[in-house]
């Protein structure tokens, strides 16, 4: 069994997609099946869980605004060839810095208005999730170590420095000694895009970035720098490119887009910092990154999918015997079709 | 007997062999010649098993093999010496003749059997051997050698050699040759595919020319003759070049150009890892000239070629460009104006999964000619996208590159069409120095005429051009002066009338 590169495009990359999500779905009904359940009224209890009311819908999108941003974080660095595997972390130091500096500045009582304070705020959390890819992304460019290794172990080391700061200097003293850091005032947290839901304008901002990601991507040098040092670093350098400038500079704007991501979190939707703050948006935005083939738009799109499978899995597990761990594995299994079916989009498998 | 009948491959649009039939006899030399393409590799590759043919058959005494099975291939008494050896150069000569041989999950080693065997047939074949030399301290000669001795300790009865004398100095070739004669004296039949008519007339019984996938000539090699050779081999004939070279005496009336020193290199050294890579290698070019710098591969010239555009520091010596000391990134190198044809096009030429626009400017992208926004360039700086397209398209036009259109995938074109494409990009802003390392590497002859008169064109318009290749027929070819590079020193640059095909050779080989 051999693999021979397709000469052009063809219908498939059309039908590939369709083709992979059929694929998941056929995948996943046998583990219905096997729970004991009625695959199609499983199916459309998912879907309409997800997708199917008001409440359904912004409860998705509410869960797809962190997948969107920690979602580009990787489609960015992915792109360049520098795989931060430390988006958690970043979000949640991300989440911290943007509550610390927040209270810091309101003990300071410097009276600066509430827009200037969310903005530093804001930019707290950008510069917090860059800055800890800043070493990683150094020690790539100066000594080769491999960035894999050491952004997903900071992962761990910065969940134990934020559990250390939850029960030390940040816990708030007013929450009967669980492990949280203080509220945010309501003036400094997002405002409600929808009443009456958990939707936050964070969902506006967050697809924004993504379309000015695409644009930066097509249209400017640096984005293409990034597309050239991914896709081929030693021609990158032998046109004159600095490389390691565009690594570093790709680090910091994949953390800042992390950290943006623990900031809207704490912001939009929870007020203060926990341990259990992110259910892992972090790693997931690797799977919405790779799902989207790293195309920002893509990332939209995947992301507000997973969010739908995790959000109606949910609602679904109440009503039939079907655990909600179903929808980890329809994420996961649709990552494999869909890497799958890309591949052969572009090869075409001779047997033999 | 080993026997191809009507064997045919196709890869999509491409018909490399389109229903080849030959066959070579024990003790017979089957020389299969043809330029880059002509479907020599392929027709090979199905004789190994490597590739499966569309139709037709291989048979080995009678006996048709299974197709696209090396083990069978192996065991039928096919053994091939690739033109790049797949040799592990950390292990020893002998554990690389034993690698396959021995049964993973067997209880001891059989080494000290195969030594023997080994032995035997160095002593047999007159093939001297060192079977606990590492591979890495072997010549490339020996290493050629010892895929040879793989070859025949699994029992090869026909031997197949792609393009042997490529990486080789005549010295070295000369001494195959002879081996060659032995063998066939022993009793083997052997394939020998080369590109090189002298090569093929020397060595070879019976000569077949492919081109275009398809038989064109065979002939016994005691009635070929060069001339017929040549012509079935490339089908038209090429134009003439004109070299240009230094002025004719008719021209003394007009003026002559007053040639100035572009280039100057100055006792140079380079380490990297520990290994002198150059050692006090010193070098002028001066405008208006082609100075080639001729060797074997591994000589050093890639080294030289990364000191030359910025990707290696030097650590003695001083580089001059332009009266100016040279600068230390390719950045500084691309900005003073120098072209840069590097050796491997696909990995350093061109990001080759980017679009055609798109590498038309990699190197210049942050240009203000490229910037739409805002009025000085920069890496936040918006491209012009509209006029990257367009100087794309101009280079398209200019250089002959076929493709479907500025925003074709650059991996999907042709080696020669890829290297039209970056003659075309460095060539652009009128370079004083062009640095063209084995600019004509594995292209066909049509499109190594066009580099060629691509480069005396440059001369003409007088830059200067350094040419670093391991082809000595190119370095004749197109260079006023020739240099030798020899284990990272680099000889004189002496006049081409001054060299010998054979004082060459010597010199390249370390004997000059």
């Amino acid at each position: 069994m051999r693999l021979e590169r397709r000469s052009g495009h063809s219908v498939a990359v059309l039908v590939a997609p369709l083709a992979a999500i059929a694929a998941t779905l056929l995948i996943c009904a046998l583990l219905v099946a096997w729970a004991g359940a009625p695959i199609a009224d499983t199916y459309s209890l998912l879907f309409a869980g997800g997708f199917g009311s008001k409440f359904a819908l912004t409860e998705t999108l509410t869960r797809a605004t962190p997948l969107i941003l920690t979602g580009l974080a990787a489609a960015v660095a992915f792109r360049a060839r520098f795989f931060n595997i430390g988006a958690e972390g970043q979000l949640y130091v991300g989440a911290l810095a943007a509550v610390a500096c927040a209270s810091a500045l309101d003990e300071a009582q410097l009276g600066l208005p509430d827009g200037i304070i969310f903005a530093l705020m804001i930019a707290a959390a950008l510069l917090a999730g860059g800055v800890l890819l800043l070493g990683p992304a150094l020690l790539k460019s100066k000594l080769a170590v491999d960035e894999v290794v050491t952004t997903l172990l900071s992962n761990f080391i910065v969940l134990l420095l934020v559990s250390a700061l939850l029960d030390g200097v940040m816990k708030d003293p007013s929450a009967m000694g669980w492990p949280q850091s203080v509220t945010l005032r309501p003036e400094l947290e997002l405002g409600r895009l929808i009443e009456r839901t958990r939707l936050h304008t964070g969902f506006v901002w967050a697809l924004m970035i993504a379309l000015a990601i695409a644009l930066l991507n097509r249209h400017t040098a640096f984005g293409f720098e990034m597309r050239a040092v991914g896709a081929n670093a030693q021609a990158s350098r032998f046109l004159g490119m600095a490389v390691d400038r565009v690594t570093i500079k790709t680090a910091l704007l994949s953390g800042a887009l992390a950290g943006l991501a623990g900031a809207f979190e704490v912001a939009g939707r929870t007020g203060y910092v926990t341990l259990d703050m992110s259910p892992g948006y972090g790693y997931s935005g690797i799977v919405v990154a790779m799902l989207a083939g790293l195309s920002p738009v893509g990332v939209v799109v995947a992301s507000v999918f997973v969010a739908g499978v995790l959000v109606g899995a949910d609602s679904m597990s109440r009503v039939v015997a079907v655990p909600n761990y179903i929808a980890d594995v329809i994420v996961a299994s649709s990552l494999l079709t869909m890497l799958i079916a890309t591949m052969l989009t572009r090869y075409r498998i001779r047997w033999r | 007997m080993l026997e191809v009948r009507q064997v045919t491959k196709r890869f999509g649009e491409l018909v490399a062999n389109d229903a080849i039939s030959l066959s070579v006899a024990p003790g017979q030399v089957l020389a299969l010649l043809g330029e880059n393409g002509a479907g020599k590799s392929t027709l090979v590759s199905i004789l190994f098993g490597q590739y499966r043919a569309d139709s037709g058959a291989v048979l080995v005494a009678g006996r048709e093999l299974p197709a696209g099975d090396t083990k069978a291939a192996l065991a039928a008494g096919i053994g091939m010496v690739h033109q790049h050896f797949t040799l592990a150069e950390n292990l020893s000569v002998l554990d690389n003749v034993m690698i396959g041989q021995e049964s993973l999950l067997g209880w001891h080693s059989a080494a000290g059997h195969y030594r023997e065997k080994l032995m035997q047939i160095a002593v047999d074949y007159g093939l001297a051997v060192t079977p606990d030399a590492l591979v890495r301290d072997l010549s490339v000669g020996e290493r050629q050698r010892v895929e040879i001795l793989k070859a025949l300790l699994r029992g090869a009865k026909y031997l197949i050699l792609d393009e042997p004398t490529a990486v080789l100095t005549p010295g070295e070739a000369q001494a195959l040759f002879a081996t060659l004669k032995r063998f066939v004296a022993k009793g083997l039949a052997i394939i020998f595919i080369s590109h090189k008519l002298s090569e093929v007339l020397a060595v070879s019984d019976q000569i077949i020319v492919l081109r275009a996938g398809r038989i064109v000539f065979e002939s016994r090699t005691s009635n070929a003759d060069a001339d017929a050779l040549a012509l079935a081999m490339v089908g038209k004939r090429l134009a003439a070049i004109d070299r240009g070279g230094p002025p004719k005496a008719q021209a003394l009336s007009e003026p002559i150009a007053i040639t100035v020193p572009v280039l100057a290199i100055e006792g140079i050294s380079a380490i990297r890892a520990g290994r002198m890579l150059i050692q006090d290698a010193s070098l002028q070019i001066n405008s208006a000239e082609i100075v080639a710098i001729a060797g074997v591969a591994g000589n050093g010239q890639q080294a030289l070629a990364d000191l030359l555009c910025g990707l290696m520091p030097v650590s003695a010596g001083s580089i001059t460009l332009a009266g100016a000391s040279a600068p230390k990134d390719p950045r500084g190198w691309i900005d003073a104006g120098v072209a840069r044809i590097p050796e491997d096009r696909l990995a350093t030429g061109v990001i080759a999964d980017l679009s055609l626009a798109e590498n038309a400017i990699a190197h210049r992208h942050r240009n203000l000619s490229y910037c739409r926004w805002p009025r000085s360039a920069g890496w936040l700086q918006v491209l012009d996208l509209r006029k990257m397209r367009q100087h794309a398209q101009a280079i398209i036009s200019q250089f002959d590159v076929r493709c479907s259109g500025v925003e074709q995938t650059t991996r999907t074109l042709s080696g020669g069409n890829i290297q039209k494409f970056i003659l075309g990009r460095e060539l652009a802003n009128h370079p004083q120095l062009v640095i063209a390392n084995q600019p004509t590497w594995g292209l066909d002859v049509g499109a190594v005429n066009y580099v060629h008169q691509q480069l005396l064109a440059v001369k003409q318009r007088g830059a200067a051009v350094l040419l670093i290749s391991e082809d000595l027929d190119e370095v004749f070819t197109i260079a006023d002066r020739i240099a030798v590079i020899f284990q990272g020193r680099l000889g004189p640059a002496l006049p081409a009338a001054h060299w010998s095909q054979q004082q060459i050779g010597l010199t390249m080989a370390g004997n000059g």
